[in-house]
């Protein structure tokens, strides 16, 4: 278990139940629901997630955490819902203008621009570039001051990841880790409030997924805010201040880690099992009607590439 | 039969107009295609409006020959937010298909029965139908004597010989803009949304408009090239617009290198030396008829594409270390 931080400190007084209200939210989520056809992905009554925390979202494969990042960072549309992120009303917008308020994602499957070189992608990431305007880009003198700085800060995030050396290779020559760790490392480029990662450490060989989570326990000490997905429970023991549970599309529990560990749905939904392949169980949310079909895949992703991470999964080893 | 005759035949095409024709329309389809990852399959449609917009415009409604050209490049850009609008916020595929047909209906339509007082119908528009053709101010501008000209083994009759300088000055100064633009940050976030665009989504860019923007430029750039062509033949007809254009346009992209700025330039003077010297070499040897040369020659450089693919796959000035990547 982690030390405290200031956000479990916040966070200790709020109970763990599903839905709970935190003392200072910046996203808060209403009754999001996603249906594909007749299954129903997503189905978040309320959820709140406390600034500064590192919330960890975990449950089973399907349990639609990938589609509820999806819908937050406007990547898809929910069919009903609302949620506020920093006070602004983000239900319909589009993904760029969810990146543009702060709130920034990465994909399970890795994205790095593979025809550009490690300094482009992460050039790529700062915003309100000048350059990027087609008639202003061809005034150089326009926006060569601000690319200058913008290549700095790029250098100095490069230099904090340990991927300086890497700068001018093209993406598609990195490794999967370090295309996470490029992927990561973009996203701070965004200048984000928030970060979404989905699935950081997935198919990352041990010593870097230690270089990772040093990576990610660092954001809150930015100001930032981190909501991951994670399959690995010792990872995400050791890094959240609050842990959310999905299960076939809704939260079934919340709550800090020693407490979520210790929540019998939770022990006997996903973290106590044993057997290997957790496709094998699909638990059934507390008060739930007629169970609902497990969602694969969400539509964004595809198993493309997922080769990539053929290293055996983080949670078939025991908690 | 003599070497230096193909040759220089060759060479005559390789720096002539047609070749300026398909160095435009490559360069169009090099920001589309090279950069932004956009699959034009259509590329003669947006050629079609651009040599129509301008004839119609000067010999049918009798406008000056300025706003013929801005005519032909405006009906560019209208066809570009006609098809980029419904079908970029899909997938590439979608694209390429409604291009393709697009381009297709545009040439059965100027070719039709009812717009044969606005489109010449299967006859097409010569310059000057019973009154000032499109080419008569081209042709007051032309600052050459009239005449034939010699330079080595390249030989112009003046008209040929202005509108090629004004081609290559075209062909040069759309590589300048091609250039510059994708050396810029405006250039960074279209080569990554070639290479994924919901990254270059999550990081706040509106990949929307940034195609859009490369659909408009590209084919104007299209546009101009169909401008270039009615110019260089003082007429022009619907059947010239055949897909196939858009496919040599591609292969004249491929071979010279996507995503580099000269590769359409000089993939454009290859294929047309190719295409030339193949049809002289096979008039020369005379083993054929002359009505089969035609296919025969297309099938001799479609031979010499796929060897230079398999061994250049990049292309002449393409990036290897590029094309070795697997996305």
């Amino acid at each position: 278990m982690r030390e405290p931080t200031p956000a479990s400190t916040a966070l200790a007084d709020v109970a763990p139940e599903p839905g709970v209200a935190k003392p200072d939210p910046i996203l808060v989520v209403d009754g999001v629901r996603r249906s594909f056809g007749g299954l129903t992905a997503v189905d978040v009554e309320h959820l709140e997630l406390q600034r500064g925390a590192i919330t960890s979202l975990i449950g089973p494969n399907g349990a639609g955490k990938t589609t509820f990042f999806n819908l937050m960072t406007g990547f898809d549309q929910p069919n009903a819902g609302t949620w506020q992120f920093a006070g602004d009303d983000l239900a319909g917008v589009p993904a760029h203008r969810v990146a543009r308020s702060g709130m920034v994602r990465t994909f399970q499957l890795t994205k790095a621009l593979t025809r550009l070189t490690v300094l482009e992608n992460m050039k790529l990431g700062a915003t309100q570039q000048r350059g990027e305007r087609m008639l202003t880009s061809l005034w150089p003198p326009a926006w060569k001051a601000q690319e200058r700085a913008i290549e700095e800060r790029a250098d100095e995030l490069l230099v904090r990841f340990k991927m300086d050396h890497m700068r001018d290779e093209l993406g598609g020559t990195l490794s999967g880790g370090q295309r996470k760790l490029l992927e990561m490392a973009r996203a701070l480029m965004v200048e984000p409030v928030m970060v979404m990662l989905d699935e950081p450490m997935a198919g990352v060989n041990p010593a870097l997924t230690q270089s990772l989570l040093q990576h990610v326990k660092d954001l809150p000490s930015f100001g930032m805010t981190v909501l991951f997905v994670e399959h690995d429970m010792d990872v995400v023991m050791d890094i959240s201040d609050w842990i959310v549970v999905m299960a076939q599309g809704q939260i079934i529990a919340e709550g800090p880690p020693d407490v979520v560990s210790k929540d019998p749905a939770v022990i006997t939904a996903y973290i106590g099992e044993e057997h290997g392949d957790e496709s094998r169980f699909t638990p059934v949310p507390r008060g739930a009607g007629a169970p609902v079909a497990v969602i694969e895949e969400a539509p964004v992703d595809t198993h493309e590439g997922e080769d990539e991470h053929s290293g055996p999964h983080a949670e078939e080893r025991e908690p | 039969m003599d070497i230096t005759t193909i040759l220089a035949g060759g060479l005559n095409t390789a720096v002539g107009p047609t070749t300026v024709v398909f160095a435009l329309a490559a360069i169009g389809l090099n920001v589309h295609y090279g950069y932004t990852g956009l699959l034009n399959f259509g590329q003669v449609g947006f050629m079609l409006v651009g040599a129509y917009g301008m004839a119609i415009t000067v010999s049918i409604v009798g406008l000056p020959f300025w706003v013929g050209i801005l005519a032909g490049l405006a009906a560019a850009v209208v066809l570009a937010l006609l098809l980029g609008v419904p079908t970029l916020r899909l997938r590439a595929d979608y694209l390429a298909i409604s291009t393709i047909a697009a381009a297709e209906i545009l040439r059965f339509v100027f070719r039709s029965g009812p717009f044969v007082p606005i489109t010449g119908g299967p006859f097409g528009i010569p310059s000057g139908p019973g009154g000032p053709g499109f080419t008569q101010t081209w042709d007051a501008l032309n600052p050459f004597p009239p005449g034939s000209y010699q330079f080595g083994w390249l030989s112009f009759t003046h008209s040929r010989l202005w509108v090629t300088v004004v081609g290559w000055t075209l062909v040069a100064l759309a590589s300048l803009l091609v250039w510059a633009l994708t050396r810029s940050p405006w250039g960074r976030v279209v080569k990554s949304i070639r290479e994924d665009e919901d990254a270059a989504r999550a990081l706040g860019k509106n990949v929307f408009a940034y195609k859009m923007q490369s659909l408009v430029l590209g084919g104007m750039l299209g546009g101009l090239a169909g401008i270039v062509l009615a110019l260089s033949q003082a007429a022009l007809s619907p059947d010239q617009f055949l897909p196939q254009l858009t496919f040599f346009a591609y292969a004249v992209l491929i071979m010279g290198g996507a995503a580099s700025v000269l590769g359409p330039v000089v993939g454009a003077m290859l294929f047309w030396f190719l295409i030339s010297s193949v049809e002289r070499f096979l008039l020369g040897t005379g083993i054929m008829p002359t009505g089969t040369i035609g296919p025969t020659r297309l099938a001799l450089v479609g031979l010499l594409l796929i060897v230079l693919m398999a061994f250049r796959p990049q292309g002449l000035l393409g990036n290897k270390r590029e094309m070795m990547l697997d996305a």
